[in-house]
């Protein structure tokens, strides 16, 4: 069964198993591989996308959700690498491994647009359900804070 | 947009450089290394650029390829690699494009693990830039007809004063290409360096952060076939029946294959199971479930971490087998004390699990791709169980979604190339998080028995050490009963401790899991109960206990344990140039103390802890600061540490590494636990086997790196060992109650 909606701006029509997660449409099927799998049960976050602009798990909905929507992935999230939380991530060298780094970037884009001037509260919130096994937290932090003072 | 783009083989193979026999095959990263947008690697045409050596290809538009033959996975390696090549060389930093290396014994050593990539190759990679550069300089000199002495080479160009004349890197190529390549050359004074010891950005920085970096599980070939493997429960035993026919019938499922049994001692080869083959990862996966698998759990099928802990415990109260003697460690005292220490398995736990993808090209020979931190044993592995010559297997690798250890094992690349000769297509073998977690190479259990005597003035004047785990040596040879030389370097035989008598043994564990490395390896548990058992000593004497932990190093001196018929191997270094330094080890005890505001006054209900712990050739001092909330559970505060790693390369990669060997150590202290249960590991996923999240994390990691000229140290894992030792002590000054257990989740109250 086809699938269609707009995956980063563009109408596509996935045929595949409409229970197939969402995170392996993404991947195996539209062949996007900047949207992570790590744990496959909702626990990391290293997935997440953005359905209609909010944050999903992509590894714990079925690709069945995306119908008639828009998924942004982080090969979306701009053209070129200049989104002000991408463009923060790179000024304060977050990146470690780099792995989670998609799922982190992509929810800390979803956190600004809902608020602009997040307390470190408010980002521990937003953020702690994205695992970052090299230990690169501090500095997510920090970029968030850089990136909403660049927006402003 | 979203289309897989096909290729076919023959038009895959030309994009990716191995036609026509391919001198070099390596992947470009920059914006991707997937091999369908890979481009050509450092093959010299005539004249269009020219080698010096393996590591550096100069070509004539001036750009330099600088071969990265160290498997990047977080510690910075493709950037700080290139920082000491380009500086060596005057490279100009902007022209630099780095080639990550397959794996050939051409680039030497590639084994990314020990902390070595530097320590080991600093002299090496300078001397890689300096020959670069000096090939530059004859060839201008040539040209001009003037003696090469009187030419410098400056920032991808090379001078000559006394005419004024200049001429480009690119500019040279030609008439470099036709000239011998120099052996040596003089390294630069470390005034001079423009790259080395400063922070410079990662190079992959745009790949990390727009989704084009690629790792091992992002591999795509043509045809490709996704693999999923249900393997038994624990570790050798054996399918006695599964429902082929179920899996099959499940929509995707190309294929379901029994991998071969696994081997005792089970080394590097693939751990049996049943393969799922299919068209997507999803399809496998969902293919497994159905195969419904019954098991002969074999051997190991009584391994239960509860009893195996009292017999460990019970191992190390017994006397073993002397590894180390001073003096009389059993001489009478004016009193005593002891304590045993423990500490479970753990799993690495990388984000990126194991994957891997094999093709089997129609020549019979092997190609992968993978996330390794060994590409060479991961040739040599693949060879072997294809009966193939090892020319005949190339190895590509992949960025590393976090290693921690994990990945210095090529078991997954293998399940991958024997699947691949098995179904004559291309494979790709994902492990879920639930593989590896329950079956890796687990990072050992121990138990760790200490004794102290104190003479009248409270002075400790003996010291007794066992220590019990199940070893790594039992994963690569058969009737290995207990802990194996190298694991002692690891935080036994280096013990800095100014006590006149003491005596180091060894006890019996035999091993049911497979055992492997993880970040710091021995050093995390010997780091664990010395920092702790010191600490205990502070308290039990009444003294503060960071003034307590620099009496017991003593004064500065340097320790040679072969004076006390030690067999010490000093992480493969020689110990006159890395001294195991008493001075540095108090130094960054003193510095740490001092970040921390040690002394100070603190809130009510918090406690501040320190430990200090040498390894891989760097010294590193922990200080945390530890309250209880409502519901008893640990929270760590803040966190300093300091590092004296000799030389460092990139500093802001230091200090990254600082800051991540924190939160890993924290992992450990807080919440790292591993068991077993009839064979079975418990744990699955990180609902089970949870890791550090932010708002547990305080919101700053203080680190300090002492600058020093002394020759470069490991930087990866020596942050790790110090922080348990260091929680548990700050948690027990916030708290009263002393933790000999990992992690600090099961207290009582936690």
């Amino acid at each position: 069964m086809a699938i269609e909606f707009e995956l980063n701006g563009e109408a596509v029509s996935l045929d595949v198993d409409p229970t197939m997660p969402l995170l392996w449409a993404i991947r195996d099927i539209a062949g996007l591989t900047g949207t992570k799998y790590a744990c496959g049960k909702a626990l990391c976050g290293a997935c997440n996308v953005h359905l209609d602009g909010q944050p999903v798990r992509s590894c714990a909905v079925p690709a069945s959700i995306a119908a008639g929507r828009n998924i942004t992935t982080i090969e979306g999230l701009s053209s070129d690498g200049s989104h002000p939380v991408q463009v923060a991530w790179r000024e304060l060298n977050v990146a470690q491994c780099g792995y989670c780094q998609s799922g982190q970037i992509m929810t800390a884009a979803a956190l600004l647009e809902r608020n602009p001037d997040p307390t470190d509260d408010d980002i521990d919130l937003a953020m702690n359900g994205n695992i970052c096994r090299c230990g690169t937290y501090p500095r997510i932090r920090q970029a968030i804070h850089k990136a909403a003072e660049d927006k402003s | 947009m979203s289309e897989v783009r096909k290729i076919d083989r023959r038009e895959f193979l030309k994009r990716t450089g191995q036609a026509g026999g391919g001198l070099v095959f390596a992947v470009t990263f920059g914006s991707a290394c997937q091999p369908d947008v890979a481009t050509d690697g450092p093959v010299a045409k005539a004249s269009a650029s020219v080698m010096p050596n393996v590591y550096v290809n100069i070509r004539n538009d001036g750009r330099v390829d600088i071969v990265c033959h160290r498997s990047e996975m977080g510690q910075g390696i493709r950037t700080s690699l290139p920082q000491i090549i380009a500086d060596e060389m005057e490279a100009n930093w902007d022209m630099i494009d780095v080639v990550q290396a397959i794996g050939h014994e051409k680039y030497g050593d590639q084994n990314t693990d020990g902390s070595t990539s530097i320590r080991r190759h600093f002299d090496l990679l300078r001397n890689a830039g300096a020959t670069a550069r000096d090939m530059m300089i004859a060839a201008a000199a040539s040209t001009w007809g003037v003696p090469a002495e009187e030419c410098v080479a400056r920032q991808h160009a090379v001078h000559h004063e006394a005419s004024g004349k200049s001429a480009g890197y690119g500019d040279l190529v030609d008439v470099a290409s036709g000239m011998p390549q120099p052996d040596k050359a003089a390294f630069k004074s470390p005034e001079d360096y423009r790259y080395i010891g400063k922070p410079m950005d990662t190079i992959d920085g745009m790949a990390f952060t727009t989704g084009g970096a690629m790792y091992g599980i992002d591999t795509v070939v043509p045809d490709m076939l996704h693999a999923s493997i249900e393997r038994c429960p624990a570790f050798g035993g054996t399918a006695t029946g599964y429902d082929e026919a179920a899996a099959k019938a499940v929509a995707g499922v190309a294929d379901v294959i029994r991998m071969p049994e696994p081997t005792s001692p089970p080394m590097f080869n693939a751990q049996g199971g049943i393969a799922v083959l299919a068209s997507n990862t999803w399809a496998a996966i969902e293919g497994r479930k159905a195969l419904a698998v019954d098991w002969d759990r074999g051997a190991n099928a009584t391994y239960t971490s509860e009893t195996y802990k009292k017999d460990l415990i019970a191992s190390s109260s017994a006397p073993g087998t002397t590894v180390l003697n001073r003096g009389d460690a059993d001489i009478e005292t004016d009193s005593t004390f002891d304590a045993i220490y423990y500490a479970p398995h753990l799993s690495q736990a990388p984000m990126e699990p194991p994957a891997a993808v094999a093709w089997i090209n129609e020549d019979g020979s092997c190609e992968v791709w993978a996330c390794t931190q060994d590409p060479q044993s991961a040739r040599n592995t693949v060879a072997g169980v294809l009966g193939l010559e090892q020319e005949q297997v190339t190895v590509n690798v992949t960025l590393l979604g976090g290693g921690f250890g994990r990945k210095s094992k090529p078991d997954f690349i293998v399940e991958a190339a024997w699947l691949a000769r098995e179904t004559g297509r291309p494979v790709k073998v994902t492990w879920t998080r639930e593989d590896d977690i329950r079956h890796g190479y687990l990072h050992s259990v121990s138990a760790q028995y200490f004794r102290a005597g104190m003479d009248a003035d409270g002075k400790t004047v003996s010291l007794l050490h066992r220590t019990s785990f199940p070893s790594i040596a039992s994963t690569f040879a058969p009737g290995v009963t207990g802990p194996s030389g190298f694991e002692l370097d690891l935080g036994v035989l280096d013990s800095p401790w100014d006590v006149p008598n003491m005596r180091s043994e060894t006890c019996d564990a035999i091993a049911h899991v497979r055992i492997g490395w993880l970040r710091s390896v021995c050093n995390v548990f010997h780091a664990f109960g010395a920092g702790s058992f010191v600490d205990e000593l502070a308290h039990l004497k009444g003294r503060d206990p960071k003034e307590h932990l620099l009496e017991m190093i003593g004064p500065p001196r340097k320790i040679d344990p072969a004076d006390d018929g030690a067999k010490y191997t000093n992480y493969g270094q020689d110990l006159e140039q890395h001294p195991i330094d008493t001075g540095r080890l108090s130094a960054v005890v003193e510095k740490v103390a001092d970040m921390a505001g040690w002394g100070r006054k603190l809130p009510d209900g918090h406690g501040l802890g320190i430990a200090v712990h040498r390894s891989f050739l760097a010294y590193v001092a922990t200080a945390a600061e530890v309250s209880v909330d409502e519901q008893g559970r640990p929270v760590v505060r803040d966190i300093w540490t300091c590092i004296d790693a000799g030389t460092v390369i990139n500093t802001d990669r230091v200090h990254s590494q600082m800051e991540g060997a924190a939160i890993f150590g924290m992992s450990i202290a807080l919440h790292g636990e591993i068991t077993a249960q009839d064979g079975a590991i418990v744990q699955g996923n990180f609902d089970t086997y949870p890791v550090m999240r932010m708002s547990e994390t305080p919101a700053v990691i203080h680190t300090h790196v002492v600058a020093s000229n002394a020759p470069p140290g490991g930087v990866g894992e020596p942050g790790v060992p110090p922080v348990a030792p260091a929680i548990a002590n700050a948690y027990f000054a916030a708290t009263g109650t002393r933790v000999r257990e990992l992690p600090l989740r099961n207290m009582s109250g936690a």
